[in-house]
């Protein structure tokens, strides 16, 4: 087959971003930054095994407005990844893969990542308050 | 003029056979880190400010110890095996790749030792 007729993969420059494809993304962006999120695990951990004053550091960073705002932002990647690799796992199963079955369970996982997200800066709040 | 067999040119450039090793274990991490994510966001959550003896209290508990070297472990071989895939779609060339490869598996591998390492000490030290 000449290569000029070969079938292309989407030039994203010029096709329409879909929920199916901006919701595939996000999937990866949420992995990488996640995975980002490692450092942060370590820090906390070596920090806490090394004494007092690491961890108060650590302990102190998270409860920065940035440490928060860095909290928040993992919460919900974390949420999100949790709710869309479940979506994969099903699919992995032959579970709902109609297109009209892909687009409604898009939107219940965005509405269950962001509900426990919610969820999870109330507890966090309050846990912290009481 | 070309001496080897045509046998002999395609040996080796076939498919490692790893892809689905790789694919099952992405997806066996995943499952497993569906309850051990959300044991840790609870957690997280009553350690929230917390001082160090009171995290010491928590990650004394040998329950605590075992889920959080589990957690780490399935994590960061969860997270290796998915930033390949993203590194070998994103970084071409063979030398870009397979340093960007190198270095990011290397650091998680450090960074999973030295979680699991951390643990250890503080649920011996408790
Ligand atoms: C909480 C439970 C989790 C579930 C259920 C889950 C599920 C999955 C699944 C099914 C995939 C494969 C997607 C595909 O085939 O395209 C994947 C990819 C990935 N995951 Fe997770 N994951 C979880 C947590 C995490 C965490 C905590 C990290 C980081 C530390 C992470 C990092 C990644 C990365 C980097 C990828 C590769 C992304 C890609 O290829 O597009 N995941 N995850």
């Amino acid at each position: 087959m000449a290569s000029s007729q070969r079938p292309l993969s989407p030039h994203l420059q010029i096709y329409r971003p879909q929920i199916t494809s901006v919701l595939s993304i996000l999937h990866r962006v949420t992995g990488v930054a996640l995975t980002a999120g490692t450092l942060l695990l370590t820090w906390w951990l070596v920090a806490a095994a090394s004494g007092p004053g690491p961890f108060a550091t650590v302990q102190g960073f998270l409860g920065s407005w940035f440490g928060h705002l860095l909290l928040w932002a993992f919460t919900f990647s974390l949420f999100y990844h949790l709710s869309n690799g479940i979506r994969h796992l099903l699919w992995d199963f032959g579970w709902g893969f109609e297109l009209e079955q892909v687009r409604l369970s898009g939107i219940a996982m965005v509405a269950a990542a962001a509900g426990l997200t919610v969820i999870t800066l109330i507890a966090a709040y309050v846990a912290a308050g009481g | 003029m070309e001496l080897r067999s045509s046998l002999s040119r395609a040996r080796g450039l076939g498919s490692a056979k790893e892809g689905v090793h790789h694919w099952w274990g992405q997806r066996v991490t995943a499952i497993a880190l569906v309850p051990l994510s959300l044991w840790f966001v609870v957690s997280a959550i009553g350690l929230m400010g917390a001082d160090l003896p009171a995290f010491q209290a928590w990650i004394g508990s040998l329950f605590n110890a075992v889920l959080m070297v589990v957690l780490v472990a399935v994590l960061f071989y969860h997270a290796w095996l998915g930033m390949q895939v993203v590194i070998e779609d994103y970084v071409h060339g063979e030398a870009a790749k397979t340093t960007s490869l190198l270095i990011v598996k290397f650091a998680l591998a450090v960074m999973a030792v030295a979680c699991i390492l951390a643990v250890a000490r503080l649920a011996i030290g408790a």
